[in-house]
């Protein structure tokens, strides 16, 4: 497991961030989401974003993916300019084809999973390598069935996902996000649409992928013990602004910031 | 009465020839209506409005317009142009357009009641537009869209009758040659009622079991042969989803 390390500065060749946000700001009407909002996640790391409803997390989650699109600030990926970059002193968006670049890299897990109705689990996870990465069917039907062994599906791989309950169907869309092979993964509140039974199941499922990779993670949830296991770093929010920054020991045991003992007190009891 | 029934049995073949005539003109229709509606619709979903502006006016103006007009435009005018089309073939391009643009809407209507998560997975997975429509959005608009296809294309089998004044012997003229013959208005128009409820009916059936197959393929709902059979539908079937 990598060691938590500081976030490196953008523009290094050799150490750029996994993921940077600068002056980030994303406003829905008149409500101002993310009012210049700037972190960064280094390569490998796994940070938890905590915080209570309407802070701003799943947005940041969504600009990552480009399900929404930021007023202002930048977004960077290994360093690259994302969505957005400077040209003659103004801030111009950058073509969707440079965007599908480096799109790639970043994979999404949704709370509502989001699978295919119309194609079985096997189709919904060989879909997108075939068809947006050119695999061979063979070379990606073999990286699904080690997919859905590692999530524990492997005997639902011809059924549809109509037939399988919400924590079968998050366990497959872990597995059809991770066929892409993505260096950054997004996990948005995965457990949130699931009967409590069934959470224990994902979070085991993604435990076990948090310290068999290197993947770098970006990860909202509201299970705390979840955030403190497999994070490096977590970060809380309020009101779009990081109020407080620490590692999960320190977060979950000697949170400094009012907002963050309040927060915790609510969801932990 | 029983001298009705033997110009019946005169006029059948006659009948059957304007069945068959009033069936081309409406799959022929019906086949222009849905490529049509299909384009227009996900025009109408464009970023571009260089692309959505034109596909509203087409559809407006084909929607709005009546379609006796449009018949009459496209076989006395048209040629006035030096563009002249066969009787057949203006009775399938003026329903193709007239429905077209009906269907066109039912088209959008369907594809924006696709959850938007399943435009979102498909981003997230990196699919290009045109692969994200055709293989997953599609699929699940078309479950949604056939009733109300359904009821457009029996609209359009009725409003084929309209051919009659383009010189075409479909059901409706033979019906009127039917009259002619046994002077009996009251007979002959209530044979018309039947054979346009029947041609109206298998229409209908045929779309039914096109809706059970493609709701089917988005996992929801019994099979053809569960509901042709009318044996109990399987409880397992979509149960367990959250």
């Amino acid at each position: 497991m990598p060691e938590p390390h500081a976030p490196t500065p953008a523009g290094d060749p050799t150490g750029a961030p996994a993921i940077e946000l600068v002056d980030v700001v994303k406003r829905f009407g008149a409500t101002t989401v993310l009012d210049g909002l700037s972190f960064a996640v280094a390569k490998g790391e796994r940070v938890a974003l905590i915080g209570p409803s309407g802070s701003g997390k799943t947005t940041i989650l969504r600009l990552l993916m480009t399900l929404e699109e930021a007023d202002g600030g930048f977004l960077y990926v290994d360093g690259e300019p994302y969505t957005h970059e400077v040209r003659d002193g103004r801030r111009v968006p950058i073509p969707e084809k440079r965007r599908r670049r480096v799109r790639r890299r970043v994979g999404m897990v949704f709370q509502q999973f989001n699978l295919f109705p119309n194609m079985t689990v096997l189709g919904n996870i060989i879909e997108a390598p075939v068809h947006a990465l050119g695999l061979a069917r063979e070379e990606a039907v073999a990286r699904a069935d080690r997919l859905l062994e590692q999530v524990g599906m492997a005997d639902k791989r011809d059924a549809r996902p109509t037939a399988l309950s919400g924590g079968q169907q998050q366990r497959v869309a872990i597995a059809r996000a991770l066929a892409m092979d993505p260096e950054i993964l997004l996990l948005d509140e995965v457990t949130s649409a699931l009967d409590p039974e069934l959470v224990v199941d994902v979070l085991e499922v993604l435990r076990t992928l948090a310290e068999t990779t290197d993947l770098t993670m970006l990860i909202v949830t509201h299970e705390m013990q979840f955030a403190r296991d497999v994070s490096h770093r977590v970060l809380m929010f309020d009101r779009g602004r990081i109020v407080e920054e620490a590692d999960p020991e320190t977060m979950f045991t000697a949170p400094t910031h009012v907002r963050t003992q309040a927060f915790l007190k609510a969801v932990l009891g | 009465m029983p001298d009705n029934l033997q110009s019946l049995v005169d006029a059948l073949p006659r009948l059957g020839e304007g069945v068959v005539v009033t069936l081309q003109l409406t799959l022929g229709g019906a086949a222009l209506a849905f490529v049509l509606a299909v384009a227009l619709g996900l025009a109408a979903r464009a970023r571009s409005l260089w692309l959505r502006t034109p596909t509203r006016v087409v559809v407006e103006f084909f929607r709005g317009t009546s379609l006796v007009v449009q018949l009459f435009w496209l076989f006395y005018v048209l040629p006035v142009f030096g563009f002249r089309l066969e009787s057949m073939a203006v009775g399938i391009v003026a329903l193709g357009l007239n429905y077209g643009a009906y269907g066109s809407e039912v088209v959008r209507g369907s594809l924006n009641a696709v959850p938007v998560g399943q435009w979102e997975a498909t981003k997230a997975l990196s699919l290009g537009p045109v692969h994200r429509v055709r293989r997953v959005i599609l699929p699940q608009a078309w479950a949604l869209m056939i009733p109300l296809l359904t009821n457009l294309l029996i609209q359009l089998l009725k409003g084929s009758a309209l051919a009659t004044y383009i010189l075409l012997h479909d059901v409706n003229y033979e019906i009127g040659q039917l009259r002619i013959a046994t002077r009996d208005t009251f007979f002959s128009y209530a044979v018309g009622l039947l054979v346009y409820f029947a041609l109206a009916y298998v229409l209908t059936l045929g779309m039914n079991a096109l809706e059970v197959r493609a709701k089917r393929r988005v996992g929801a709902g019994p099979t053809l042969r569960e509901v042709v059979r009318l044996a109990p539908v399987p409880t397992s079937v979509g149960a367990g989803a959250a």
